[in-house]
């Protein structure tokens, strides 16, 4: 009687598994196989990524050599470009944390008269498109005679990443005890001294995910960079990817060279941080 | 310091110092900033976007613009078919990573890549897999069957297809992340006790793992349907808006009208999606802000 139970018992842990890798192995292949062309890509040589074969003839990393030497006509700019991208994602990241932990302090702490409607608004301008606002805002920036300056990007960037980075930090800080701040006040703190060394060292988890958050944001833009910048030498990486398609016959190794370059820092970053992104993002993405 | 500069703001009138507390006065002091990034880049930007769009004859034009309506009809496809259908499998898929196995686990990890990279390479990179001559999808398809495979991108309704899949191909990763957050709040002992009552996998999904998500998949769904509108690298880096701009969806259209010159229409295009964009951010707000 025991035997055939058991018997019974493992085939069905053997269907079970059997069943999870019938969804796990699509799901590798669904995530893996657009990434992994890009990666083929960058170590073949011309002849071979044209050839369609799942892995070269002769592996080589010449394609990275032509790119760190800039030896083509659409990498002239590599390093600047590169060095555009990592100043912009750089100051979005800075000035997003300044105005975004200034304004969850005033809103959620110092209790400031509208604050909840400022709120509001922020959001509001969260769930516009982003692709909308970059119309009248390519305009704007064109008015304030920002186009083609590095400022025109940074503050757009700014402007789409603020409002999550708000009312995620307005979120977070509302579960700080109040009695902190009393205690504080108690002690003769002022406002600033609270904010200082109360408020931003019981936040930092918080501020953490964020500045990644903005950080990420502008160094993966497309459509704002390639609206607001064009000029060869102030672009982003991003634009000049795009750039490379102009060409009837573009360099294709080279441009998921360029690409796979490209993608590396955030994926790292996002490795790196996945602890709080995971914590201080889905967390206020969406409560339902 | 600090007291000294509240102390002067708050010096002018007695009615104001009596009505604003030195607190208060830093609280405005510190919403200034992002007060004047809304609006410098936000107010200023929408009215003088509705301003210009403000002439009928721009509403007519678009009405008279095939194109427009294509792209109008397109962007409905790819809301209502494309975002049901990965939030569908964001829903299937939550189950499969909240099953507890190390190579899951490490499946997870993986799993994240197509949304921590950037979108511009692995987009063009599916771009060129797709490439009737020497994309390695009709090689494929080649050493296979022996016959050439479809140009992909030529075709309007499998280029326009390729693009919702390069969409979903995208952003599945961030959904299904929080429905799996979703899932793994539900309490473990309502499953036991439906073990217990021998409830199949489809009785208990039905009466414990829906019930407790309905709300945040309703909300994920709209949420993905905003943020889709704007989705403009998955349509223009892949199609382009091609063949014979026949794949737009708005905001790549919008950008069209806007690199023609053509300001006014782009806004007007923009402010024909209003009426369904107001609505779904009404609710979202009324949702978030609870």
């Amino acid at each position: 009687m025991k035997l055939p139970g058991v018997k019974d018992f493992s085939w069905r842990e053997v269907g079970t598994e059997a069943r999870l890798l019938l969804i796990g192995i699509p799901v590798f292949l669904w995530t893996m196989i657009p990434i992994y062309h890009m990666f083929l890509f960058a170590i073949s040589p011309k002849e071979d990524a044209f050839s369609g074969k799942l892995w070269p003839d002769h592996p080589t990393l010449h394609n990275f050599e032509i790119v760190f030497k800039q030896q083509h006509y659409f990498l002239r700019d590599f390093y600047i470009q590169f060095w555009n991208s990592v100043v912009i994602a750089a100051s979005v990241g800075v000035l997003t944390l300044f105005i975004a932990t200034a304004a969850a302090f005033s809103i959620s702490r110092l209790k400031v008269p509208g604050g909840r409607v400022v709120l509001n608004l922020a959001l509001f301008t969260y769930f516009i498109p982003a692709a909308f606002l970059a119309v009248p805002m390519y305009r704007t920036m064109g008015n304030y005679g920002l186009l083609n300056n590095h400022w025109s990007l940074i503050l757009a960037m700014v402007t789409i990443a603020s409002p999550y980075a708000i009312w995620v930090l307005k979120q977070a800080s509302d579960k700080l005890p109040v009695e902190l701040d009393e205690a504080a006040v108690m002690d003769g703190a002022t406002t600033l001294q609270i904010f200082r060394l109360v408020y931003l060292p019981l936040m930092m988890p918080s501020l953490v995910a964020i500045g990644t958050y903005a950080v990420l944001l502008a160094w993966n833009e497309y459509l704002y960079a390639f609206l607001l910048l064009s000029n060869d030498r102030e672009i982003t990486l991003p634009v000049a990817l795009g750039n490379f398609l102009a060409a009837d016959d573009s360099p294709w190794e080279l441009l998921m060279t360029t690409g796979f370059i490209y993608a590396l820092p955030p994926a790292a970053v996002y490795y790196a941080f996945r602890r709080y992104m995971v914590g201080g993002l889905t967390a206020g993405a969406v409560k339902s | 310091m600090a007291i000294t500069l509240s102390g002067d703001q708050a010096l002018p009138g007695p009615p104001l110092s009596s009505r604003l507390t030195p607190a208060q006065v830093w609280g405005i002091v510190l919403l200034a900033p992002y007060l004047l990034v809304f609006l410098a880049f936000v107010v200023y930007p929408v009215c003088y976007g509705l301003w210009l769009a403000r002439a009928p004859a721009n509403y007519v034009a678009l009405y008279n613009d095939p194109i427009f309506a294509r792209a109008a009809v397109n962007t409905l496809i790819f809301l209502v078919i494309g975002i049901n259908i990965k939030m569908l499998i964001a829903l299937f898929l939550s189950g499969f990573f909240a099953v507890q196995r190390p190579w899951i686990k490490w499946l997870s990890v993986i799993f994240i890549l197509p949304w921590a990279v950037p979108s511009i390479p692995t987009i063009l990179s599916v771009r060129f897999m797709l490439n009737p001559e020497w994309g390695m999808v009709n090689h494929f398809i080649f050493s296979l069957t022996g016959d050439d495979g479809p140009n992909w991108l030529n075709d309007p309704t499998v280029a326009l297809t390729m693009a919702i899949a390069v969409h979903i191909w995208k952003s599945l990763p961030f959904w299904t992340l929080i429905l799996i957050t979703g899932r793994l709040a539900i309490s473990h002992d309502l499953f036991e006790a439906a073990e217990v009552d021998g409830a199949s996998w489809w009785q208990k999904f039905r009466y414990i793992t829906w019930p407790s998500m309905q709300t945040l998949y309703v909300t994920c769904t709209l949420l993905s349907m905003i943020w889709t509108l704007g989705d403009f690298n998955s349509v223009y880096l892949l199609t382009g808006g091609g063949p014979a701009d026949l794949t737009h969806v708005l905001s790549t259209l919008g950008i069209r009208y806007l690199r023609l010159d053509q300001l006014s229409l782009a806004m007007a295009s923009i402010v024909c999606a209003m009426p369904f964009v107001l609505p779904l951010v009404y609710f979202m707000m009324k949702r978030l802000s609870r």
